[in-house]
């Protein structure tokens, strides 16, 4: 067995399985529990901040997953992917913009960034934006095709390594100058946000969190699962294979542009649901969740954690954030060193992420 | 001597009658009163009569029962008699100058000042009356322009004459006046002549005289053709402006990018420190040596470039040496640095931006050609840009560091066989570029803000520059930055900047699909590299 699959079968073990149980366990039965059975002021409630700090980084770590499967196992780092998360939570807000009908500051039937621009019909993005299902296929569908047409270009004029990376940059700050005009209909500036209700249910009531949450954990707990499927099957070893010597599979018969563009398709994807996610659980997206600096982030997460692992795009999603969150509040001036610093040292002294050290430690002692 | 007391009295009481009523319809008036107070007041060329309206102006002009006061401070004169009023009126009340009284201000007191003695004075004066004048000032302007000799001047002030005869004139003078407004370059005479060539609703034209109109046409099309001309000139040079600004932020990078094959992501985060060193230094000067402002630049142009060769040199042996061959991990560590960079300015510095100061040699402009005015330092960037890439392609070409680097790019293994310290080399060559980040910081001082997101600004930006002129050549990467810029900015004048970018970026995009390797590529048989 190569490394990737050792790696692999080391970490789905059964030790594996029942960790991931035991994560799940937590996830559908402990957080509804302390969140809505538990009363106020009880030490074990969790607060209504706290799950939807949860909720957000899982959809980070959704992110991170589907970095991971690109770059992890197919050697393709994209400094775009905020863009494809960000597209997937524009096409969801688009629907919740709709479902906040005339309850809106101005009471129009319109969202109020549109009647404070004087507009008096939605322009062509809009169209069917209220029907859930329509808005549900955009968010597959948008980052889908986008991935699937760049990456179609990039692939066969075999653009890889930085070249690629830095491309990937210029498409997301292309994008998000594009949506910071208010000419381009989605709110400019100020984004999507005052969310009111989903489904015709209010959006802010625990119960209705607390459903969000519960799909933004299986999504994960699936995409998980859906992502050892792929790196397991002769595809995955046919992407790592790739990522290790490109000329070398090419040369064997495969034709790489297939995989590369199948994965790259698949982990924007993946994104754009995560970012349809994300948005009714935070309550605001808006164009800098384009801007360069985020997509860099996700790859610092899948670092941190340990590329070409799955499980350590989890971890690193997990400890950035809550890293983030933590700084932020507490030493809001010290986070960029904080930031920084992960990025260099992961770089020069841990190669393999946290999911390595660990496994490195496990290998000593024994 | 009675008589002649008498005499002056009467003489005084004539002239100051007149100036008695017209102040007080100015102080007490409605405004279309206080309107025609003040071009009786213009009429007058009294200087007296201008102290009143820039008074007005300035909001000094006061009332006090029924005299009208010019209050300075705590000073008073009578606005009439220009004496000194002394005790300051208790009850006063200042006159409000409304909107409109405020534009036939602005032309009254321009029409006063053609006369003034000062070139400086009678030349503002004059720009202010070609924005659009009272017909009623011309006689004034005629006084003027029988006395005007700067030859600056009186083609404006001519200009400014013909204007006022098209409104209110006989034929021949009407006639005289377009023609003469052909000469002009002046967007305000385009619509003037539109103005004369306009058709009513009802079918009749504006002027009525068949002859006027043709040779108001005439007029019309040797003005636009002037202003199209001027117009393509400006946007040829902010063009080449931007694309020397986008030299000097991407020729770092194309040493070590291009050269070196390193991901420099903190590279803008080098341009931002230069930019800080050289408001440090502006700042040293102001505090030690106040006499010699206007040369800090040329201490600040060596003190950019050193230290950020040396936070450059820093990084490449503490950070960027255990990753060379590994460019994806590369890139991220260095974007590392780049936050820490932003942070560390920020603690430094503080968060809003800083200003820096241009030295006085460059601040205003040159007017080159059909009213385009070219700023002092746009021009100095485009020299300096122009100064470092020469002497960059002498220090690649001419000396044994350029050799070194040149032979490490071209085969490292070798290079290091035959005794070239690569090592050093590469740290040396990583300070350079770096540098030159540093000086791309101190020229972008002089012409935008300074903070610590400057960086940000530019790192897209300068990659695209490098990557479409095409790895390891200097000539691509002038080459991508004048045509990005030309790009750039012809698409601006046309769609509005943010779609320029958008256009121009999906262009690079493309383009690389096309070519991988940039516009000029090193030509090699490598299945990867």
């Amino acid at each position: 067995m190569g490394p990737v699959s050792l790696l692999i079968a080391r970490l789905y073990g059964p030790r594996g399985w029942m960790t991931l149980a035991a994560f799940a366990l937590a996830l559908f039965v402990v957080f509804p529990l302390c969140n809505l059975a538990i009363p106020e002021g009880n030490p074990l409630h969790l607060s209504a901040y706290w799950v939807s700090l949860v909720g957000k980084i899982m959809c980070y770590a959704i992110v991170a997953l589907a970095m991971d499967l690109a770059w992890g196992y197919a050697g393709i780092l994209s400094l775009g992917h905020g863009l494809f998360f960000a597209l997937g939570g524009y096409a969801f807000g688009m629907y919740l913009m709709r479902q906040i009908g005339s309850d809106g500051q101005y009471k129009a039937n319109m969202p109020d960034f549109m009647v404070f621009l004087d507009w008096k019909e939605f322009p062509w993005a809009w169209w069917n934006s209220d029907q859930f299902w329509w808005c549900a296929l955009l968010v597959v569908l948008v980052p889908g095709l986008l991935a699937f047409v760049f990456g179609f270009f990039a692939f066969r004029s075999r653009i890889k390594g930085v070249y690629f990376s830095i491309i990937t940059q210029a498409l997301t700050y292309a994008a998000m100058l594009l949506f910071f005009r208010n000419a381009t209909g989605f709110g400019g500036n100020n984004g999507f946000t005052d969310f009111k209700r989903i489904l015709d249910i209010p959006v802010a009531i625990p119960s209705t969190r607390m459903a969000l949450f519960a799909i933004t954990a299986a999504t994960l707990i699936g995409s998980l699962l859906l992502g050892r499927y792929i790196v397991t099957s002769k595809f995955g070893r046919i992407l790592a294979a790739i990522r290790d010597a490109e000329s070398r599979v090419m040369f064997c018969g495969y034709n790489p542009v297939h995989y590369k563009l199948a994965i790259w398709t698949f982990s924007a994807v993946l994104c754009g649901i995560a970012g349809a996610l994300y948005v009714p659980q935070v309550g605001i997206i808006n164009p800098s969740e384009m801007s360069p600096a985020n997509s860099i982030e996700i790859a610092i997460w899948v670092a941190v954690g340990g590329r070409g692992t799955l499980v350590g795009a989890i971890v690193g999603a997990g400890l950035v954030n809550g890293a983030k969150s933590y700084f932020t509040q507490a030493f809001p001036e010290y986070w960029l060193y904080v930031l920084g610093l992960i990025f260099i040292l992961v770089t020069l002294f841990m190669p393999k992420g946290v999911v390595g050290l660990w496994s490195q430690w496990k290998n000593r002692s024994a | 001597m009675r008589i002649l007391l008498i005499a002056l009295l009467l003489f005084a009481s004539r002239a100051f009658a007149l100036e008695v009523a017209n102040v007080e319809k100015l102080a007490f008036g409605e405004s279309d009163e206080q309107v025609a107070a003040i071009a009786a007041l213009v009429a007058s060329g009294d200087p007296q009569a201008a102290a009143v309206l820039q008074a007005l102006a300035d909001g000094e002009l006061q009332v006090a029962g029924k005299r009208v006061l010019i209050v300075k401070g705590e000073e008073a004169t009578d606005a009439v008699t220009g004496a000194k009023v002394a005790p300051l009126p208790e009850e006063r009340e200042g006159v409000v100058a409304n909107n409109r009284l405020r534009r036939e201000l602005a032309g009254a007191l321009a029409g006063l000042k053609l006369t003034s003695p000062q070139r400086e004075a009678r030349l503002a004066a004059v720009k202010e009356l070609a924005g659009g004048a009272d017909p009623a000032m011309l006689p004034l302007v005629k006084r003027a322009l029988e006395k005007e000799a700067d030859p600056t001047i009186k083609p404006m002030l001519e200009l400014i004459a013909a204007t006022m005869e098209l409104k209110d004139g006989s034929k021949e003078a009407r006639i005289a006046a377009v023609r003469m407004l052909g000469g002009s370059s002046n967007s305000n005479t385009k619509l003037l002549l539109l103005g004369v060539l306009e058709k009513r609703k009802d079918g009749s034209f504006a002027e009525p005289d068949e002859e006027i109109r043709r040779e108001a046409q005439a007029s019309l099309r040797a003005v636009e053709g002037r202003l199209a001309w001027g117009e393509r000139a400006g946007i040829l040079f902010t063009s080449i402006s931007l694309g020397s600004i986008l030299l000097l932020a991407a020729m770092g990078l194309a040493i070590t990018y291009g050269l070196m094959g390193v991901i420099n992501m903190a590279h803008g985060e080098l341009i931002m420190v230069g930019a800080y060193t050289t408001y440090a230094v502006q700042n040293l000067f102001r505090e030690h040596a106040p006499d010699a402002f206007d040369w800090y630049l040329a201490c600040a142009v060596p003190a950019s470039f050193m230290v950020s060769a040396a936070v450059g040199m820093l990084l490449e042996r503490l950070v960027i040496r255990w990753l060379y061959g590994r460019a994806l991990e590369t890139l991220l560590a260095t974007w590392g640095i780049s936050l820490v960079l932003i942070q560390t300015v920020r603690t430094i510095f503080g968060a809003q931006n800083v200003q820096v100061e241009n030295p006085a040699f460059m601040s205003g402009g040159v007017e080159a050609l059909m009213g385009v005015v070219l700023p002092w330092s746009r021009i100095v960037i485009v020299v300096f840009a122009a100064a470092v890439l020469v002497g960059i392609w002498l220090l690649l070409t001419r000396t044994r560091l350029g050799l070194f680097v040149r032979g490490v790019t071209q085969n490292r293994a070798m290079a290091s066989c035959v005794g070239v310290p690569t090592a050093r080399v590469d740290t040396w060559a990583f300070g350079l570029g770096s540098g030159i980040a540093g000086l791309a910081g101190c020229a972008l001082s002089q012409i935008g803000n300074v903070g610590p997101d400057l960086g940000q600004a530019y790192i897209v930006d300068s990659f695209m520059v490098v990557v479409l002129g095409g790895v390891g050549q200097l000539a691509g990467t002038v080459y991508a930055a004048l045509g990005l810029g030309f790009a750039n900015k012809l698409l601006e004048a046309w769609q509005g900047a943010v779609l320029a970018k958008i256009v121009v970026l999906v262009f690079i995009i493309m383009f690389i699909q096309k070519r991988p390797q940039g516009l000029f590529a090193l030509k090699g048989r490598a299945v990867e590299t």
